[in-house]
């Protein structure tokens, strides 16, 4: 199983970089993965979504869909294509060091 | 990754759930990945953008062999409408949209909604006729021409 250090923490992550032991993740990490997925920084509508995916996937064992996101009011679909610019369930899972979204929607 | 796939156009010309669904599927995914998107209705295709129809799509259980059911079964009344509220609350479950919030969706994800003209002249159509999400009617042509550096897939 590959490592990445990010800043001063060591995660464990799969081959694609999502992370592989959520105990691992922190904001800081987090923050150095958006910095990675090419994003500016991480403001308040950003972490609205990745806490609302971490509760989810806590809750159910699934990483929410773009629909689901959309749904429950958290962000919509454009809003979500603006925070996480070229693939936003993908990014936002990586992210909130969940693994990769599963589902074709 | 450096061969990552940018762009893609998808035309969508068969109708009925089971024809205009994959279309649908592929360009969402498509954004989803972060590639650039075009989506040319044509044919019967395009009752999913038209608005009066396009929440009324169904599954056709006549001539389709993929539904593994006798075509005499399938001209029962309702069997169709049967079928298809089948299919629906099915892919409710998947969190598959309807066909409109579908493509809302896709318009809201940056994908780039266009209707066929031959079409459109064909049924005799006009703009009013479509929901707000289609960009614009376009012949061939154009379609080529904003398709050019990308991927063209026919459903």
């Amino acid at each position: 199983m590959p490592l990445r250090t990010y800043g001063n923490t060591m995660v464990d992550v799969d081959a694609e970089g999502y992370l592989t032991d959520f105990s691992q993740w922190t904001r800081a990490v987090a923050e150095a993965i958006a910095a990675e997925e090419g994003l500016a920084a991480l403001g308040p509508a950003h972490w609205k979504v990745i806490e609302f995916m971490q509760k989810e996937y806590k809750e159910n064992s699934q990483v929410p869909s773009i629909r689901r996101l959309n749904k429950s009011g958290v962000a919509s679909t454009k809003e979500l294509y603006e925070l996480f610019p070229g693939g936003p369930a993908k990014k936002a899972a990586r992210i909130a060091g969940l693994k990769k979204p599963e589902g074709c929607v | 990754m450096e061969d990552k796939i940018k762009k893609v156009s998808i035309i969508i010309s068969k109708g009925g759930l089971e024809g205009i669904y994959p279309g649908l599927i592929m360009a969402n995914g498509a954004r989803m990945e972060g590639i650039e998107t075009n989506l040319f209705f044509t044919f019967f295709g395009m009752d999913a953008i038209i608005k009066k129809r396009m929440g009324r799509i169904k599954v056709a259980t006549v001539g389709n062999p993929g539904m593994h059911m006798p075509s005499l079964v399938g001209i029962l009344p309702g069997m169709s409408a049967m079928a298809t509220s089948m299919m629906k609350k099915t892919m409710e479950k998947l969190d598959i949209p309807p066909v409109p919030e579908y493509i809302e969706m896709i318009a809201d994800a940056g994908g780039t909604l266009y209707a066929c003209k031959a079409t459109v002249d064909m049924f005799k159509l006009k703009k009013e006729d479509f929901c707000p999400q289609v960009n614009s009617i376009i012949n061939v042509g154009r379609f080529y021409e904003i398709s050019a550096g990308g991927h063209i897939i026919f459903t």
